[in-house]
């Protein structure tokens, strides 16, 4: 095979004159090289990852939100976003000099390792996460449906003591920035996920704390 | 002691490349050439595209392109952009050209010169990228809402077809689906302005694109 056929041959019809027999090899080389060229080209032009949707709901535009005084909120944590640096409080905004007369709040910083953000959401979404393991077993062990397991997981991602969490970015984050944090808030089944618009107090205080 | 022949029997690893081969040309899909490389940024989620899509990409840059899944829901697209914007006249050649056109990214008075121009030629066309932040000319706008009804009226068509062919079919997968494609490096408050323009028009269910990376176990 892929051998390129010899002319005459043993010793034994030297002098002899007879047709000369043409062998049935081909010489495939050629095929050969065109065969891995192509093969070349094709493993290396060809992904294979299709790329993927990520879902994400944003709260719906209302008129005049301006003068409806802030919601108290409970067990949330609000994320600062700026360029590749993510900082965070929990609860509640409070100015320099508020009229409730509560400290004003600090911004914490935090980062993308496992003991960053991922701890301090597991910790605060810990709720649900239980609610997750528990479902979780009951289902293999037979004592639950899929569907069933659906919907209270949506139910338990609604409850009160869910974890909430608010982004908030400055004009220096990138879609990076913000999709990696989306990204870490799904892996710790985070239901209520809110993108709103910075305050101007809080822009000042990342601005100070970022510098 | 017999001389081995130097010539080996190369039929096996033959068949191989050409099983090879074949299976990487059955594999690979042509990717349709983009007007924008976006580099797209990674998550966990691993839900597919769906079929009846609006899809806006975002450059680097902050230039806007549209792109829609659905021809003949293109066609009913430009047509009802040609009733708003009276300056923008399309022949019949460049309608069809326009519904066969993947992701494009211009002005609508660009329209008609970036239709002509090959896929090659779009990639360098010097554009601006489709108005959004003015809000007397918001032309992302214009393409969202009429994109929006005329994929509404696609995905009735096809879900009554899916109904006529005995098939169970949910509303809900023939509705379309509006993606964000984001370059890593876009600023969001880019990105933000663009999702602003969808939650106008009361579309708050967004989706971004992304590339799978493994789940922390």
């Amino acid at each position: 095979m892929a051998e390129i056929a010899e002319g005459g041959g043993g010793s034994h019809d030297k002098g002899k004159k007879r047709a000369k027999k043409s062998s049935t090899k081909v010489d495939m080389t050629p095929m050969v090289d065109l065969a891995f060229l192509l093969l070349t080209f094709f493993v290396l032009t060809t992904t294979f990852a299709k790329p993927k949707v990520m879902s994400l709901v944003y709260p719906a535009k209302l008129e005049d939100t301006d003068d409806t005084p802030p919601q108290k909120i409970n067990n949330a944590i609000t994320f600062l976003l700026t360029e590749d640096k993510i900082f965070y409080y929990e609860d509640e905004f409070f100015a320099k000099g508020n009229a409730q007369g509560e400290p004003p709040t600090v911004l914490k910083e935090t980062n993308f390792d496992p003991d960053g953000v991922r701890l301090l959401l597991s910790k605060g979404n810990k709720y649900v996460i239980d609610e997750k393991n528990r479902l979780e077993k009951l289902v293999e062990s037979k004592q639950m449906v899929d569907s069933t397991f659906t919907k209270l997981i949506v139910k338990a991602k609604q409850d009160k003591r869910a974890l909430k969490v608010l982004i908030k970015t400055d004009d220096k984050a990138t879609c990076k920035n913000f999709i990696d944090l989306v990204d870490e808030l799904k892996i710790a089944d985070i239901g209520m996920i809110a993108p709103v618009e910075i305050m101007k107090s809080e822009l000042d205080l990342l601005k100070e704390k970022s510098k | 002691m017999p001389k081995s022949s130097p010539s080996i029997d190369m039929t096996p690893m033959v068949d191989l490349a050409f099983l090879l081969v074949t299976f990487f040309m059955l594999a690979a899909s042509i990717r349709p050439s983009d007007p924008v490389d976006v580099d797209i940024p990674t998550s966990i989620s691993d839900v597919a595209i769906p079929a009846n899509v609006v899809l806006v990409t975002i450059d680097a840059g902050g230039r806007v392109f549209f792109k829609m899944s659905d021809s003949e829901a293109k066609r009913e697209l430009i047509n009802n952009m040609m009733s708003k914007y009276k300056g923008l006249k399309l022949t019949e050649k460049q309608v069809e050209e326009f519904t066969l056109m993947e992701t494009f990214g211009c002005t609508v008075s660009e329209l008609p010169q970036y239709i002509d121009l090959s896929s090659d030629e779009r990639r360098q066309f010097n554009t601006p990228g489709i108005p959004y932040l003015d809000s007397t000319n918001n032309q992302l706008k214009d393409w969202i809402y009429y994109g929006n009804a005329a994929a509404v009226n696609s995905g009735r068509t096809a879900f009554e077809d899916a109904q006529i062919m005995g098939e169970n079919p949910e509303v809900k997968d023939y509705l379309p689906k509006f993606i964000l494609r984001v370059d890593s490096k876009t600023l969001y408050a880019n990105a933000q302005k663009v999702i602003d323009v969808f939650r106008d028009l009361d579309l708050n269910n967004l989706n971004f694109i992304t590339s799978l990376e493994m789940a922390p176990l």
